[in-house]
């Protein structure tokens, strides 16, 4: 059935057919409406789930916990300062190996306050161990959270499903909603392999030592060294894995194809622009206006960040003549993060592209089409020629 | 039907806690926790945040506890405890009990607002604070229930200068299914009030006082002996509230036909923590305690 609705709602619709048992927000824009829609959904006895409207961010998130943790199916969103108020517990959430999605619609963060988008809010929460996914559109958002119950069920690390505040979460677009029979089939209950209760007691996220130490049997268990290699170890599993899942709902629903990135006119591309979330679709313009004068322009519109695709970045862009990486977050006093995540995974390729960055939109800034094309003509001037990254689209306007 | 009151001779023979665990010499919680498992009984989940209780569960992969435990943050155990009820009900158990299990810094301090929350929303589950008086797991520092002159790591030299929180009344004013508070000197009276806990609906708490050995500084056998003096001195009450209605349990009830109350210099003499406090502070806290005890009086007989 094809619907005309929000990225909001399309995510709000993404959670309930994915029949979420447990929901536990906290207001914050511009993830409002979507959390909204849910507690709609719920009250209306539409989706069979526990609404916990709690007091703070950081209690949404340990709700999800004490409900994954107990057999639940959970779900949470947030927004810039509500992310980083349970920041902690996103943390905790992955240590603990606990499969959860969570939307995060995107926005700048405090101070000084803006509720318009960038992505420094989740690009800031890389390091905690999430699986993270970003959307382009609302097509995409309801698909990506289907998919992301599947993989983080699989592979027991949550995922964020992120996409861009206002441009996505507030803007009406056209969307196919799957059938529930369908995404039944794809989707089976879930079921948590460490499940408390009485009939197994377990004690989880005990304190645990650097060493390993032996159980009652004699066994050796791992220390919190190995534990936490186990969770990198799986991170880097789990992009294979999300392939299996993308092709699986592909199969099923005719849709996907490229889980981690969708690939804009690269093949004899010379020139490859690199971005995450919406921005993606404003440069497929840039793309195709910069070909019309002659440059042959392609873009990486990535949707998996975390974990970071290497193998698939070196694979697609060693060999061009030029990257420029556009990018809506900055990790202050050095460059934008993808940037350095592209830069590293082409570090080891014999044919070597020049790189440049580009930060943009922060705290909402507008962006044109112009702006793109600009950029890449001026990257494609300069070459290999030693700059300042990383350059600033909209400064002073 | 009205339970059994709980006395040393039905108490249930059968231990929740493995023995040998990692708490201190002495310590008033590691005598509770046996006893207020018994209570609980196996058919619980238990949520604990950061405290001594988390050391006392054991190193990974060897746990104290035979019931299940799910660790969480140290501001998150009312939210966390909120998400186990919600897993249950989403399953349609309606038989497992969640319980809370927390210091006084876990829910004084920086559990403050996930509790507040918690009870706001009316959520079905069991809150125990056990109320040891400052953050004894990280080495003794001043918690938001510390008693004012007490001194401890971060208020070394003239103690501390504030007054302490008066945590249940803080809970009462949330007006929850229940509020009580016990001691770990009256281990009968925590279990009686526990399984009464259990058979309501809603968020129950009980605040535990209890004695900390380590940081207090008093012999490691004066446990008990100090937890009823807390109690005798009239220092510290024992009592329930219901609909709004405080009644005090029999230890503190006896106090009030009682013509005069063992002196508070009593309870505090053997303690080293209030070794910075002046004569004048014992005499003010007498005075206080007198008040308050005259104002039961009146109200109460």
């Amino acid at each position: 059935m094809f619907v005309f609705e929000s990225g909001n709602v399309a995510a709000a619709t993404g959670v309930k057919l994915s029949r979420a048992q447990v929901i536990a927000a906290y207001p914050i824009t511009p993830q409002t409406p979507l959390t909204e829609k849910l507690s709609v959904f719920v009250d209306a006895g539409e989706l069979d789930a526990e609404y916990v409207a709690v007091e703070s961010e950081h209690s949404a998130l340990a709700v999800c916990i004490g409900a994954t943790s107990t057999g639940a199916r959970a779900f949470t969103a947030t927004s810039a300062n509500g992310l980083l108020y349970m920041s902690e517990q996103v943390h905790w959430t992955a240590g603990a190996r606990l499969p959860m999605v969570m939307c995060v619609v995107n926005r700048g963060v405090g101070a000084p306050w803006s509720v318009w988008n960038d992505h420094q809010d989740s690009i800031s929460q890389r390091d905690a161990g999430w699986i993270q996914i970003y959307a382009k559109d609302h097509q995409e958002i309801i698909d990506t959270v289907i998919k992301a119950y599947r993989l983080t069920e699989e592979v027991c690390i949550p995922v964020m499903v992120c996409y861009d505040g206002y441009y996505l979460s507030h803007t009406y677009m056209p969307f196919e909603v799957p059938e529930q029979e369908q995404v039944d089939a794809f989707l089976p209950p879930y079921e948590y392999r460490h499940q408390l209760g009485p009939e197994n007691p377990t004690s989880l996220n005990t304190v645990t030592l650097p060493g390993r130490r032996p159980d009652l049997d004699g066994n050796l268990a791992p220390g919190y060294m190995e534990i936490r290699r186990c969770l990198h170890t799986e991170l880097r599993q789990a992009i294979e894995v999300y392939e299996r899942v993308d092709s699986e709902f592909k199969a099923m629903f005719g849709r996907g194809g490229s889980p981690i990135a969708e690939r804009y006119l690269c093949d004899d591309a010379e020139y490859v622009a690199v971005a995450l979330g919406s921005m993606s679709n404003q440069i497929k313009d840039a793309v195709d206006e910069l070909r019309e004068e002659g440059i042959r322009a392609g873009l990486l519109g990535l949707s998996l960040y975390r974990p970071f695709p290497s193998e698939f970045i070196a694979s697609e862009l060693s060999g061009r003549k030029g990257v420029v990486v556009f990018e809506k977050a900055l990790s202050p006093g050095n460059t934008g993060a993808l940037f350095g995540d592209t830069r590293a995974a082409l570090y080891e390729c014999s044919s070597r592209p020049f790189l440049r960055n580009y930060i943009l939109g922060l705290g909402g800034k507008s962006y044109k089409t112009s702006d793109f094309c600009g950029a890449i003509r001026e990257s494609v001037e300069a070459g290999s020629e030693p700059c300042d990254h990383p350059g600033w689209i909209g400064l002073n306007r | 039907m009205k339970e059994q009151k709980t006395t040393a001779l039905n108490l249930t023979d059968e231990e929740f806690v493995f023995p040998g665990n990692r708490a201190c010499a002495g310590c008033g919680l590691s005598s509770l926790y046996r006893i207020g498992l018994k209570a609980i009984g196996r058919d619980a989940i238990l949520v604990v945040p950061p405290s001594c209780l988390t050391v006392m569960q054991g190193l990974y992969p060897i746990a104290s506890t035979q019931l299940s435990v799910l660790n969480v943050t140290f501001a998150s155990a009312a939210s966390a405890a909120s998400g186990v009820r919600a897993a249950l009900k989403a399953k349609k158990n309606d038989h497992t009990r969640v319980v809370a299990w927390a210091g006084d810094g876990g829910t004084a301090d920086i559990g403050i607002q996930a509790l507040s929350g918690a009870i706001e929303r009316g959520e079905d589950f069991l809150y125990i604070c056990y109320d040891n008086e400052a953050y004894m797991n990280t080495g003794v520092q001043r918690s938001g229930t510390t008693p004012r002159g007490t001194v401890t790591a971060n208020t070394a030299i003239h103690g501390k200068q504030q007054q302490s929180k008066d945590l249940p009344r803080i809970i009462a004013a949330h007006s929850p299914a229940y509020v009580a508070s016990c001691s770990a000197a009256y281990p009968t009276d925590f279990h009686d009030k526990i399984r009464k806990a259990l058979g309501m609906k809603g968020l129950k708490y009980i605040h535990i006082h209890t004695p900390c050995p380590t940081g207090w500084g008093i012999e490691d056998r004066l446990t008990v002996r100090l937890g009823r003096l807390a109690v005798e001195t009239g220092l510290y009450v024992l009592y329930e509230i219901e609909d709004g209605e405080m009644k005090l349990s029999s230890p503190s009830a006896k106090l009030l036909t009682k013509k005069k109350l063992s002196p508070v210099s009593e309870y505090l003499a053997p303690q080293a923590r209030f070794k910075s406090l002046p004569e004048e502070a014992v005499e003010a806290l007498q005075q206080e305690v007198d008040a308050k005890w005259e104002t039961y009086r009146s109200q109460m007989t």
